[in-house]
C-alpha cells in the first residue's frame, strides 16, 4: 500500500514503525504469559509490562509508574477518564466542562453524563482554534467537579495552553484531563510541569500499534474503575494486559521523543513549504490557526468555493490520501463540529482539507500535492454554479 | 461509506458539464450552506431534451448523479425527464450510499426546474410537481 502511495493523513492514523514491529514481537511468540501470574512465564510477562509502564512514565514526565494505566486506545482513556473522575467515591452530579472541539471521544460521554445527572458546559474555543484560560475561568462555577480540554485539536493542529488552563480549574477547584492524544511526542508533554490529574494518549498516532492507549492518572486521584472484572491495573482498569502492545507503545513513544527535536524541524519545514506554495498558487484559500502555536504536521486548509470530498476523492486518484471536514464526507450532512466550534461559516466548512505530515513525508510528497491539489481546485471550481457569484471571479 | 465503480466512473469524468449558453430552460437548486449546488440548462425540440449540461459543486454524489441524469435525460420527451426518480439515477449508479441519497434529489430537482422554467417562459404550466420529497430516514442521520 506503501508503493506509490502519499500518505498524508497521519493525525488520522499512522503506519506501525518497523522498529516497533520488532520490539513487540517477542511478546507474542517468546513472553506470551499473563502478567498476572504467578508462574515464569507470568513473572516474566509481568516485567515485561513494567518495563513498558517505566518507560512511559518516564517518556510523559509521570511522578510515578503506576500512575501510567494501559488501556485499548484513545477513545478507551477518553471514555474512563471522562466517566470515571466524574462519578468517582459514587458522585452523581455535579458541573463538567469540555471544550466544543474536543474528540467525539470526550464529547459523548460528556453528553452521556449530561444525561445521567451532571450539567455540562460546552467551552468554545476563539477563532484562532485556542481555548483561552480567561473564556475557562467565566465557565467555572461553584460545583464544576471536572474539565476536560484537549492538547492538541485534531483536526486545526492548535495547541491549547494546558498548564495553564489546569491551574485555572485547579483554582476553581475541578479536576483536569487532557486528550494527548494528537501531541504526545510530537511537542513537548510533562505531565507535572503541566500540573494535569489525567490525560489520555493513543498508540497508533505515534507509529504505535493500534487497540493500545494510555491513561495517565495523577496519583491520588480519585477514580471509578471504567473497566471492571480482575482488578489489574492498579484495580482501575480490568482486563489482561497486553503486553506486547504495551511493549510497542512504550518503543514508540522513546523513539518519538528521541527524533522529536529533529523531527519538528524537518515537519515544520515541510508544512511551512506545503503552505506557502499553496497559499501563494490558488486565491481564495486560508489556513485556520495559521498564528495560533501550532503542531508541526497538521495544515487546517479552507480552500473556499469547492467541496472538500471532491477534492479528497480526486486526489485519492492521483495517489494522495488526505481528510476533510465537510459535511459529505461525515454522513451526518453536518459540517465538522471543530470548524463550527471556531465560527467557521458552513458554506465554507465544506471546502476544508486536513494535510496531516508524518515520519516518512518527502519534499517531492508535499510538492507533488501542491501540483496535483492546484490543479483540481481550478477544475472544481470551474464546474461550480456559483463560484463566479460567490468569490467575483473566475477561477 | 464506499462509492460504486459507477460513481467514481462519472465523478473522476464527469459528461455534459458546462453551460448551454442559449438555453432554452435553467434549472437552479441547492443551497451553499448545505454544500451542494447545481444548475442545468437544457434545449428543447418538439417537447424534447435535444441537449443539457450541468454544473455542481458538491461532493462526489452530487457530481456523479448530475452528470448521470444528463446522460438519462437527453431526448427524452420533457413529460419523462420530469419522472425521472432519485431511486432510478441511484439504480443507474449501482446505487448511492444510504447518506448521499439526497444528492440524487438535487439532480432531480434541478432538471425539473430546468423543464418547468422552459414551460413557463413559453407560456406553458409547470408539469414537474415541484421538488420531490425527501424522507426523514434518507437525510443520513
Amino acid at each position: 500500500m506503501t508503493d506509490n502511495r502519499v500518505y498524508l493523513d497521519n493525525a488520522a492514523t499512522t503506519r506501525t514503525d518497523p522498529r516497533v514491529v520488532d520490539a513487540m514481537v517477542p511478546f507474542f511468540t517468546d513472553t506470551y504469559g499473563n502478567a498476572n501470574s504467578l508462574h515464569a512465564e507470568g513473572r516474566a510477562a509481568h516485567k515485561a509490562l513494567e518495563d513498558a509502564r517505566s518507560r512511559v512514565a518516564a517518556a510523559i514526565n509521570a511522578g510515578r509508574p503506576d500512575e501510567v494505566l494501559f488501556t485499548s486506545g484513545g477513545t478507551e482513556s477518553d471514555n474512563s477518564a471522562l466517566i470515571g473522575l466524574a462519578t468517582a467515591g459514587g458522585r452523581a452530579g455535579g458541573h463538567i466542562i469540555v471544550s466544543a472541539f474536543e474528540h467525539h471521544a470526550v464529547l459523548e460521554p460528556a453528553e452521556w453524563l449530561g444525561k445521567h445527572g451532571f450539567d455540562i458546559s460546552l467551552l468554545k474555543p476563539r477563532s484562532d482554534g485556542v481555548v483561552h484560560p480567561d473564556d475557562l475561568r467565566a465557565a467555572l462555577r461553584e460545583g464544576t467537579v471536572l474539565v476536560s480540554i484537549m492538547h492538541g485539536n485534531n483536526e486545526l493542529g492548535t495547541l491549547q495552553p494546558i498548564a495553564e488552563l489546569a491551574a485555572v480549574a485547579h483554582e476553581g477547584g475541578a479536576l483536569f484531563h487532557t486528550d494527548a492524544a494528537q501531541t504526545v511526542g510530537k511537542v513537548e508533554f510533562d505531565a507535572q510541569a503541566l500540573g494535569v490529574d489525567a490525560a489520555s494518549f493513543s498508540g497508533h498516532k505515534i507509529y504505535g500499534p493500534k487497540g493500545t492507549g494510555v491513561l495517565f492518572l495523577k496519583r491520588g486521584t480519585r477514580f471509578a474503575p471504567y473497566l471492571m472484572g480482575g482488578g489489574q491495573e492498579f484495580h482501575k482498569r480490568s482486563g489482561t494486559q497486553n503486553v506486547p502492545g504495551a511493549q510497542g507503545f512504550a518503543t514508540a513513544l522513546e523513539i518519538m521523543v528521541a527524533e522529536r527535536e529533529a523531527e519538528t524541524g524537518r515537519l515544520t519545514m515541510l508544512r511551512d513549504r506545503f503552505e506557502a506554495a499553496i497559499l501563494g498558487r490558488l486565491e481564495n484559500t486560508y489556513v485556520n490557526g495559521i498564528d495560533s502555536p501550532r503542531m508541526p504536521h497538521i495544515t487546517s486548509l479552507i480552500v473556499k468555493g469547492v467541496e472538500g470530498e471532491s477534492m479528497l476523492l480526486h486526489l485519492d486518484a492521483k495517489g494522495i490520501a488526505v481528510s476533510t471536514g465537510s459535511a459529505c464526507s461525515s454522513g451526518s450532512l453536518q459540517a465538522s463540529h471543530v470548524l463550527m466550534a471556531i465560527d467557521c461559516p458552513q458554506e465554507i466548512a465544506h471546502g476544508s482539507l486536513r494535510v496531516s505530515l508524518g515520519r516518512w513525508t518527502t519534499e517531492a510528497d508535499v510538492d507533488y500535492l501542491v501540483d496535483s491539489l492546484v490543479p483540481i481546485v481550478e477544475r472544481l471550481r470551474a464546474m461550480s454554479p456559483v463560484y463566479e457569484k460567490m468569490f467575483g471571479q473566475k477561477a | 461509506m464506499l462509492y460504486s465503480d459507477k460513481v467514481m466512473d462519472h465523478f473522476g469524468n464527469p459528461h455534459n458539464v458546462g453551460v448551454i449558453e442559449d438555453a432554452d430552460g435553467v434549472g437552479e437548486v441547492g443551497n451553499p450552506v448545505c454544500g451542494d449546488m447545481m444548475k442545468i440548462t437544457i434545449k428543447v425540440t418538439d417537447d424534447h431534451l435535444d441537449d443539457i449540461k450541468f454544473q455542481t459543486l458538491g461532493c462526489g454524489a452530487a457530481i456523479a448523479t448530475s452528470s448521470v441524469i444528463t446522460e438519462m435525460a437527453r431526448g427524452m420527451s420533457l413529460e419523462d425527464a420530469v419522472r425521472i426518480t432519485k431511486a432510478e439515477i441511484a439504480g443507474e449508479l449501482d446505487g448511492l450510499p444510504p447518506a448521499k441519497m439526497h444528492c440524487s434529489v438535487l439532480a432531480a430537482d434541478g432538471l425539473r426546474a430546468a423543464v418547468d422554467d422552459y414551460l413557463v417562459k413559453n407560456g406553458r404550466e409547470p408539469i414537474s410537481g415541484g421538488p420531490e420529497h425527501v424522507e426523514e430516514d434518507e437525510q443520513g442521520q
